[in-house]
């Protein structure tokens, strides 16, 4: 048996069955860290715990004692003296951290190029990116190290790099899991969620984390339970969306391919499809970069280099790229023209998403563009970079429930695909991801590292 | 406002520290009052990252009852925003506050001018925000204190009706009362729970539009100065005018040592704040608790003195002396209670008036004096323990009422032993002897 390999579940059942104890289990990761995290720079930072399920933590979430650095300069030596509340959570499951993984700089990239501490690359090909923000979560269960990590993802930051590293990652409606602790890049969007080996680990992690927190005012009240715990192995009855949108311009054809044949085999699962449309699709991505940049400005402001020891022109470029786009749409004279006609355009897309919703249970597409790009490939062009999100943010805009799973590969790279849900609908996400990965063979597809 | 041909125009924005268990957007006391640096913290009030605000809804209450007080509407929307500026005692780089959807609105304050003429102030806004931490300045170090930040502040705003001095102490002094009769702050200005700012600019007379400048004093920390600054500004800017020059937009404080103001920010300078809606708190829908809350809110002192005159026969200086003080005008009622009829309100009054220290008089004693003054004093215990037992009997429930906690309800028996005694009994007597037996027979 190879430890590495199993899920959360798995692994809870083999300590119960004391095949090996929790100081094999947290070797045999430490192990495959000292082996193959040089390759891939996923970790920041490394815990040599001998207790505990060992999970990888994205460096964006606040760990007592345990440095905390957004993968920026300017908290390079920040300690935080409190936990998350997701940590003190997990920690409740007997859940240890194995180490802080990479990200873009305060969570704010698509490719994993904008951390300070170097850029992750994919297991998958080292040349290319693994995608972002959550870039060293995504790596790192792609190749093992962990059991399961946490990641954020504000407009696509979960979704995307597990699309592009062939792992699942799921992004629970907005409010789903308290973010009390989550380094605030756009509190309005910020969301944490899981990359886990199966979608039932995803699952489990929901429960664990989610419920009313008393620290953050956005959190939903009731605690997600599966309310149906037999496994299907079908979609009988379920109705799933296409978005016209989703397969027009700018989407790769190969990519394209991977998801219409995952398409054709829901269908051949018994899901009905049905073609929907999401007419504000276009002014998405546009959207969202003054909203989120407005709230980038504000959030960031803190670090003013009286606290925290760093000035502000520590920042990285994309970091400091976000803070002037969102001053300047939040200045005086400029509000009503870029923030309100924003959130305006955020309420379209909401509706958009309520219409659909009426004629499906599920909408399905590409997660990303294209499969994993070369590193550096986008680094000049910071637009095609934002456009790599525009499949994953229009379900940001309306805070729904989304993850990638596994769904093929264009010449060897993994391709994701993506499942949306309503509003809270976190469960028929999850259901539909299962029994897709179950009935698939992509979610077992490791890279040869 | 006659003098040169010209007048006034002053708008007000005073800011109160609510006296809040915790802190607006955390559960930080708020007892930082002469405590040790940096104790009263924590990740919220820090701006350390990752912490989020949550909303202190007894501030929200109290923001309310101020609203309500000064005849504002409560919105029924509203939202908390961000002020984005960069100050070091802003820990971070932002204040919660409120801009295009403030908690209350519309509202009118009466106020006395130079002449004792009764004018309406309009008030913009009441809205609700938090403190910001204190710095201190020594030789080349400058020192931050967070314990201060993130207490409940309320900003009311009126609008630039002030056109003497006088109407602005009487404002002033007008919102101190109804904060301390809410109970919603205790308005020293001494330890900065009240603070001033003024708009001040000035027109001939005659004319009905506004300015188009206006000089904001800031920064201004005792209600002395403020005055001496409105009344410099007045002669700086009229004199400015008569020599042709044009005036600005400007923010200017008061050297106190010089006697003037002088200029802090030019209108280049001026902040853009950049508000917009404050993304990690819910909207806020609170409108549905006026009723409850008009319900719960005591009696003002405007409508105390209305009180006081009407059904009372004081004359308004005496009514106004006792509803400037809720604590005065509490001992003055319980007084005039306890005497059943012997006293009539007026004496009870100038009793009190030409005490010393009135506010802080036990009522029962208040209702002696007066009385023994005129006849002789019951001091005999049997005698009172007599009129004791009959007044617990006769008021079953009031004795239980006490007997569940309720310990002010003794004030009620006292005031039957005192009528049945015709007020002779020794107030003092009473209550211990009533103690006594209540709890003995419990």
């Amino acid at each position: 048996m190879q430890i590495t390999k199993l899920s959360l579940i798995e692994t809870k059942q083999a300590l119960l069955d004391k095949q090996f104890s929790e100081a094999e289990l947290n070797q045999a990761y430490l192990d495959r860290i000292e082996k193959l995290n040089s390759k891939l720079n996923a970790f920041l930072h490394v815990q040599t715990n001998k207790v505990g399920i060992p999970a990888a933590i994205k460096d964006v979430i606040s760990t007592k004692d345990i440095p905390t650095t957004a993968a920026s300069k300017i908290l390079e030596n920040y300690l935080p003296p409190f936990n998350a509340t997701v940590m003190n959570r997990l920690a409740a499951q007997n859940i240890s951290v194995i180490g802080k993984t990479n990200c873009d700089e305060f969570a704010m990239g698509s490719s994993g190029e904008n951390s300070a501490y170097g850029k992750t690359l994919n297991p998958w090909d080292l040349g290319r990116v693994p995608g972002g923000s959550s870039s060293g979560s995504a790596a790192a269960i792609a190749a093992d190290l962990a059991v399961f990590a946490l990641g954020s993802d504000t407009g696509g930051s979960i979704r995307l790099p597990a699309s592009l590293c062939g792992t699942i990652g799921f992004k629970p409606s907005y409010g789903r899991v308290s973010r009390y602790g989550l380094l605030s890049m756009a509190s309005s969007l910020d969301q944490i969620g899981t990359f886990t080996k199966t979608v039932a680990d995803a699952r489990l992690l929901l429960e664990w984390m989610s419920g009313t927190d008393n620290l953050d005012s956005n959190c939903l009240q009731e605690a997600f339970k599966a309310s149906n715990t037999d496994k299907k192995d079908n979609l009988k009855g379920l109705r799933v969306g296409v978005p016209t949108e989703y397969f027009g311009q700018g989407l790769d054809q190969e990519v394209a391919k991977v998801i219409k044949s995952a398409i054709s085999k829901m269908e051949s699962l018994g899901a009905k499809i049905v073609e929907i449309s999401l007419p504000h699709t276009e002014y998405a991505i546009a959207a969202y970069y003054i909203i989120m940049a407005s709230e980038v400005s504000s959030n960031l402001a803190r670090f003013d280099g009286i606290r925290f020891g760093k000035q502000r022109d520590q920042f990285g470029a994309e970091p400091k790229r976000r803070i002037m786009l969102g001053t300047f749409s939040l200045a005086s004279g400029y509000y009503d023209d870029y923030y309100a006609q924003a959130a305006k355009v955020r309420t379209l897309i909401r509706q958009d998403f309520a219409r659909a919703f009426t004629q499906c249970d599920a909408i399905v597409g590409p997660v990303s563009p294209t499969p994993a790009w070369q590193i550096g490939e986008k680094v000049t062009d910071p637009l095609a970079m934002y456009l790599s999100d525009v499949y994953t943010v229009p379900a940001s805009m309306a805070g729904l429930p989304g993850i990638s799973v596994p769904a093929g590969f264009v010449q060897g790279l993994p391709v994701g695909l993506h499942v949306l849900s309503k509003y809270a609908d976190d469960e028929t996400v999850l259901n539909v991801a299962e029994v897709f990965t179950e009935q698939t063979n992509f979610a077992k597809e490791k890279p040869d590292l | 406002m006659n003098q040169d041909g010209y007048e006034l125009v002053i708008g007000l924005e005073v800011h109160v520290e609510l006296n809040t268990k915790n802190k607006m957007f955390c559960n930080c006391s708020t007892d930082y009052f002469g405590q040790p640096a940096n104790t009263h913290i924590c990740p919220v009030c820090l701006g350390l990252p990752g912490a989020l605000p949550i909303i202190n809804h007894e501030a929200i209450q109290s923001c309310m009852k101020i609203g309500l007080a000064l005849n504002c509407t409560v919105a029924e929307n509203s939202r908390f925003e961000r002020k984005n500026y960069f100050y070091p005692d802003l820990p971070k780089g932002f204040q919660i506050s409120q801009y295009r959807w403030p908690l209350c609105t519309g509202g009118w304050l009466e106020v006395s001018d130079m002449n004792g003429q009764a004018n309406k102030i309009r008030i913009n806004r009441v809205h609700q925000e938090e403190d910001t931490g204190k710095l201190t300045h020594s030789n080349r170090n400058s020192l931050v204190d967070y314990n201060r930040s993130g207490i409940p502040l309320v900003e009311i705003v009126t609008e630039p009706d002030f056109h003497d001095v006088e109407s602005v102490r009487d404002y002033a002094k007008k919102l101190q009362q109804i904060f301390r009769s809410l109970g919603v702050s205790n308005a020293d200005m001494e330890k900065g729970d009240m603070r001033l700012e003024a708009n001040v600019s000035v027109r001939p007379v005659g004319s009905q539009e506004l300015p188009d400048y206006r000089v904001e004093l800031k920064n201004i920390n005792s209600f002395r100065f403020m005055v001496a600054a409105i009344e410099y500004e007045r002669s700086r800017q009229i004199a400015a005018l008569e020599k042709g020059e044009e005036l600005t937009q400007e923010t200017r404080g008061w050297n106190e040592e010089k006697k003037e103001t002088y200029l802090q920010r030019g209108k280049e300078e001026a902040h853009d704040y950049r508000y917009f809606p404050e993304p990690d708190l819910p909207e806020l829908q609170v409108a549905s608790q006026v009723v409850q809350i008009k319900k719960e809110m005591p009696e003002l002192p405007e409508a105390k003195i209305r009180r006081y005159k009407q059904d009372l026969s004081l004359p308004q200086s005496a009514a106004q002396v006792l509803a400037s003080d809720s604590n005065l005008s509490k001992v003055f009622e319980t007084a005039l209670e306890i005497s059943a009829g012997k006293l009539t309100a007026l004496t009870v009054a100038n009793k009190l008036i030409n005490s010393q220290n009135g506010a802080s008089l036990l009522p029962e004693k208040v209702v002696q004096d007066l009385l023994t003054s005129k006849e002789g004093l019951i001091e005999d215990n049997n005698e009172i323990s007599k009129l004791a037992q009959e007044a617990i009997k006769e008021n079953a429930q009031v004795a239980e009422i006490y007997r569940k906690g309720k310990l002010t309800a003794i004030q009620s028996l006292i005031g039957v032993v005192m009528r049945k005694s015709q007020g002779k009994a020794d107030a003092a007597k009473v209550k211990e002897t009533l103690e006594k037996l209540l709890n003995s027979e419990s």
